[in-house]
């Protein structure tokens, strides 16, 4: 769509805000042929502009203070106006957030979205989804509840298995051997620093996107105008539309079902003395915690949940084949939807208690996931042949 | 015309703020009868004030008099004894007991739990809260429990530290539904469910709104969405 030519105005002159806006967000040259995965990344957005929003209001009522940070909390479901509404979006964006990125990182990994020239726009990606996990973590600590109390602890004794490092640091940074008053005040710090942190992250990441433009299933980049459509109307309709979907959702769960994805051992409040029955994850943790706990040696296990996110970053020099979708590479088509079971079912292993069954479940999908990354891609990459 | 649309746009926004009056007695009205007149005896509810009992129909007034009627914790005298003053609706439901080690003191060593969050926290939920409440019995012969145990087989270990709290006809309901154990046990559980679960009534009244607006948006960019891709270049 040919946009009109005017005189450049006052700003225009000063700061083309304006003429980027256009060029970047109206005539926009998309692929055609992007299906519904591709709207994801803006699901992304959207939740995490309600995280932001939500946080910055719960922060004014919240306390960091052991002795009142569950009152606090409490007191915001209970008694500040509208509360329960806020900590529900805050909660339930969480989990939103987490499937969407997910999601999203499963369709790169589908399509192949990670390679060149696009292997910048995956690393920040995936460094965006290591910022989304540290402040998971701290803000899940915030209530301190049990279950962020000893969650907690178990991440703290997995880092104490560090050789020399790992005990000194944690104690230099939370103040302590154990969680205390201190660890909980500079979480909370760490928790609402990290949101703004995430913020300058989308920005490269977004800008990345709009400088190597958007992967789309065929895997072949479009080469003439005539194989793209303009960003705006095309794309903002089925991207409006979508999100009314995707929001849905998240309504639904935080005004149907706040209760489905939290721990009820979280409203009893944070007891040192006594630990809990089963300590369990939330969800979006489940397939590490499966991870830490398949592994006989604490270090042993740390140092696999960590690679298992490590062999993403490597991603794009594991698989040098030129070929992005898997929907062309038939090896790949069999063995990453595998991966995928495989993360899902160490999902549901770690929130499970670690029976026979469970841990032998935790330890074949864990092979495979690392089976899939370190010996099938680089192989397959080698000598496939693609259709 | 257009009146009748503001007036209509003005009852669903007031609906929305604020809560229905409860004319008839619900479940959970009755049960607060109950935590005032049976469990408060023992139990707090640490997080919950007096002014949040608003949402089970207590007026005001009721809920200042009983407020008024409860002492709090208010600092120390010159010479560094405790003081008390009488409650107002912005204090929490405290425990009767002034701290842990006289609830303890009190109660052969246990101390009674916290409501606040019980019907959440405690395995089995409500039911469960119901179940232990009706699940008393005469120590069967040949079971020997320990001074302040009571029988009760809701529990795995077949005994719990708090005496058979309910009697048929103990309190009078003002509504007239007939006072028995079953009623009353029916009754506290659903109160407590509902304090677990702060304005859960409104939740959801307020989710049937939002669902309904987002499912017209998605109707409506559903069939912008389409109108713009058939006529693409």
């Amino acid at each position: 769509m040919p946009i009109p030519e005017k005189t450049p105005g006052w700003l225009e002159r000063r700061l083309p805000v304006m003429s980027v806006l256009r060029r970047e967000y109206i005539a926009f040259p998309m692929p055609r042929n992007l299906n519904a995965l591709w709207s994801f990344g803006a699901f992304l957005i959207v939740t995490m502009a309600a995280m932001i929003a939500s946080g910055l209001f719960l922060a004014i009522n919240y306390t960091p203070d052991i002795t009142q940070a569950f009152a606090s909390v409490e007191a915001i479901d209970r008694q500040i106006p509208s509360g329960w509404f806020l900590r529900s979006l805050h909660m339930g964006g969480v989990t939103m957030l987490f499937a969407c990125l997910y999601i999203h990182i499963a369709r790169s990994l589908w399509y192949g979205s990670y390679k060149a020239p696009r292997e910048l726009l995956w690393l920040t990606g995936l460094g965006l989804m290591l910022m989304v996990m540290v402040t998971a973590f701290a803000g899940y600590v915030l209530p301190w509840g049990q279950m962020s109390y000893w969650g907690a602890t178990v991440v703290l004794n997995a880092v104490h298995t560090i050789p020399l490092i790992g005990k000194p640091v944690s104690e230099l940074l939370l103040g302590g051997e154990t969680l205390g008053n201190t660890a909980l005040h500079r979480l909370f710090v760490l928790h609402f620093t990290m949101a703004f942190a995430i913020l300058a992250v989308i920005a490269l990441h977004v800008a990345a996107l709009h400088v190597v433009k958007p992967n789309n299933p065929s895997g072949i980049d479009p080469v003439s105008p005539k194989q793209t459509l303009p960003f705006h109307p095309y794309y903002t309709s089925r991207d409006g539309f979508a999100l009314c979907l995707f929001l849905m959702v998240y309504a639904g769960l935080v005004f149907f079902l706040p209760d489905l994805l939290t721990l009820a051992d979280n409203y009893v409040q944070a007891n040192p003395l006594v630990t809990p029955r089963d300590i369990r994850p939330e969800w979006y943790f489940a397939p590490f915690y499966a991870i830490l706990r398949a592994v006989p040696s604490r270090l042993g296990g740390l140092l696999l949940a960590v690679g298992s996110l490590a062999v993403l970053f490597a991603l794009p020099s594991l698989d040098r084949s030129p070929t992005r979708p898997a929907t062309r590479r038939p090896l790949v088509r069999l063995s990453l939807p595998l991966a995928f079971v495989s993360f899902i079912l160490l999902g549901i292993a770690g929130m499970h208690p670690p029976t026979e069954t469970w841990l032998i479940v935790s330890r074949v999908a864990m092979a495979w996931w690392f089976i899939h990354f370190l010996v099938v891609m680089p192989l397959v990459s080698e000598r496939e042949i693609t259709s | 015309m257009s009146r009748l649309l503001r007036d209509l746009v003005l009852t669903s926004l007031a609906s929305l703020l604020t809560a229905l009056p409860a004319c008839a007695s619900t479940p959970a009205q009755r049960g607060l009868i109950v935590f005032q007149q049976v469990c408060a005896a023992c139990h707090g509810m640490d997080h919950v004030d007096y002014g949040d009992m608003a949402a089970f129909g207590l007026s005001p007034d009721a809920i200042r008099t009983w407020a008024a009627d409860q002492q709090i914790p208010n600092g120390t005298d010159d010479n560094g004894a405790p003081k008390t003053r009488a409650a107002t609706p912005a204090d929490p439901i405290l425990s009767p007991y002034p701290n842990d080690a006289v609830g303890r003191l009190a109660n052969h060593g246990l101390l009674p739990p916290d409501l606040s969050r019980l019907a959440m926290t405690l395995h089995g939920g409500p039911a469960q809260i119901q179940r232990i409440l009706l699940s008393y019995a005469p120590t069967p012969a040949g079971v020997k429990l320990d001074d302040g145990r009571y029988y009760n087989t809701a529990l795995k270990w077949k005994h719990i530290g708090m005496p058979p709290p309910l009697q048929d006809g103990m309190l009078t309901y003002p509504d007239g539904t007939k006072a028995t154990t079953t009623q009353m046990a029916t009754d506290v559980s659903a109160f407590l469910n509902d304090v677990a679960h702060p304005h859960a009534a409104e939740r959801r009244r307020i989710g049937v709104y939002v669902l309904t607006y987002l499912a017209l948006m998605a109707i409506l960019t559903f069939l912008l969405q389409r109108r713009i891709w058939k006529s693409r270049p």
